[in-house]
């Protein structure tokens, strides 16, 4: 019975090995093995919440007399404390509000730049905006558009205009909006999965950055763009005052990414070797989300059994 | 180099200045829109004061149209020195707008795969010294191939 717990504590684990997992591996073999793994880890846990309950509500006697079983082979067997059950069912009802508005905001949204991404005439899928922004972001639709403000071209020469198309092409063509979308569902059903859908964002930036990087044939200036884009775009102010984090400023100590922001690792990493395909990673994980798969598989055959049983001493 | 020429300075008090800035505006926009190309700040002038009108200072061009750039009507390159200026078509208007409507609400901007998410401080620290870093590898050895040179 231990084995329904399983589906539960899983996410936790995949939530601490998401960010090492999104800076080891291949940035679209993360983001591939992130995204059904959350997908896949949430609907377990969701299963799991659901049996819980199911064990617990099994016991009523309303369900018994629909379900013509006897309630005292249940009340015998049933491993669930009625406690346990009560949170899950709660639990399983807050997940199924935050996916609902979840989703339905995310379709609005992707609704919406679909319709914005018809209506702009363009050259090439780009599109230039007038202003003082300094901005370029991807638009999903059929096709998606690139929009960029005359105010960043500007600032570019050709190679930096370039590595920064490819970059956002790349956003478009891969669909990396509903890699995005996925695993944001995910961490609704299931908040531990949070870690693991701020991976993704991360992976899908690192898998346009690798293919601006292809496209171009320089990884030197993609992430000379990105650093150069990012601090014309201007710090952000912190959302909180924090305390010095003894960041190394001196170009003579190597510098510490564990807490930096994603921008400095996205340079970071492509000014260093490409990450290769790690086989073995990949099959690692792929096993552990079996095993979450088979544990709610596996309880909900008990459950079934119970039932059967408890039918027959009727 | 564009300097005002000072024989118009004065013209901006005396005709120019008194116009309202809103026809003034509609004058330069409406000049950019008849025209075949890009125009610079000195061509628009030019074209201003080719009429029976009082002349416009350099200055006064130069500020009337960096408004209807910054109100996102007119879109401008670079050429040489300065910047040449183009009316907005009606897909770049769309777009400025379609920014407004994404960006706000809830869940809008969040379908957008902005190119660089925003720096705090710090990470824009860490940025310069990791830049440093990579030129100062690149300038030390030259010899080595890189494919950008």
């Amino acid at each position: 019975m231990w084995l329904l717990y399983l589906p539960l504590v899983l996410p936790a684990l995949a939530g601490l090995a998401a960010r090492p997992l999104a800076a080891l591996l291949d940035p679209r073999q993360a983001t591939w093995l992130l995204s059904i793994g959350a997908v896949a880890l949430a609907t377990c846990s969701t299963a799991a919440l659901a049996l819980l309950a199911a064990y617990a509500a099994a016991r009523s006697p309303v369900l018994s007399g629909l379900g013509d079983y006897s309630q005292q082979v249940i009340r015998r067997a049933d491993p669930i404390p009625n406690a346990t059950g009560a949170i899950a069912g709660l639990a399983l009802a807050g997940a199924a509000i935050a996916v609902t508005v979840l989703f339905r905001n995310r379709a609005r949204a992707l609704t919406a730049a679909y319709r914005h991404a018809a209506g702009l005439h363009s050259r090439d899928g780009l599109v230039i905006v007038p202003g003082p922004a300094i901005e370029a972001y991807a638009l999903p639709g059929r096709p998606g558009r690139i929009v960029v403000s005359d105010r960043l071209l500007d600032r570019l020469d050709a190679s930096g205009r370039a590595a920064l198309i490819a970059h956002e092409r790349a956003h478009l063509s891969g669909r990396h909006y509903l890699f995005a979308a996925a695993t944001r569902l995910a961490a609704a059903a299931n908040p531990m999965l949070l870690p693991v859908a701020r991976a993704v964002d991360y992976t899908v930036e690192r898998w346009a950055d690798e293919h601006a990087a292809a496209v171009t044939g320089d990884r030197s200036l993609v992430a000379e763009t990105i650093g150069q884009v990012a601090l014309l775009a201007g710090p952000r102010p912190p959302r909180m005052p924090r305390m010095s984090l003894g960041i190394v400023s001196s170009r003579t100590r190597r510098v510490s990414l564990a807490l930096a922001g994603p921008v400095p690792r996205r340079v970071a990493a492509l000014l260093t070797a490409p990450p290769p395909r790690r086989i073995l990673v990949l099959a690692a994980s792929a096993v552990i989300i079996g095993l979450a798969a088979l544990a709610a598989v596996d309880t909900a055959a008990d459950l079934h059994a119970l039932v059967e049983i408890a039918q027959a001493g009727q | 180099m564009h300097q005002p020429d000072p024989r118009h300075a004065s013209d901006r008090s005396a005709g120019a200045g008194r116009r309202a800035a809103g026809t003034l505006e509609a004058e330069v926009l409406g000049i950019l829109r008849a025209s075949d190309g890009p125009l610079t700040p000195g061509e628009v002038r030019d074209r201003i004061t080719g009429g029976a009108q009082p002349e416009l200072s350099y200055s006064t061009v130069v500020t009337i149209i960096s408004r209807l750039h910054d109100k996102g009507l007119l879109a401008r390159q670079r050429s040489g020195r300065g910047f040449t200026y183009t009316p907005v078509d009606e897909a770049s208007l769309a777009a400025s707008r379609m920014r407004l409507a994404l960006g706000s609400g809830d869940d809008r901007g969040a379908v957008l795969s902005r190119f660089v998410s925003g720096l705090s401080g710090r990470d824009a620290r860490l940025l310069r010294t990791l830049l440093a870093e990579a030129r100062d590898v690149a300038a030390s050895s030259p010899d080595e191939p890189t494919e950008s040179g």
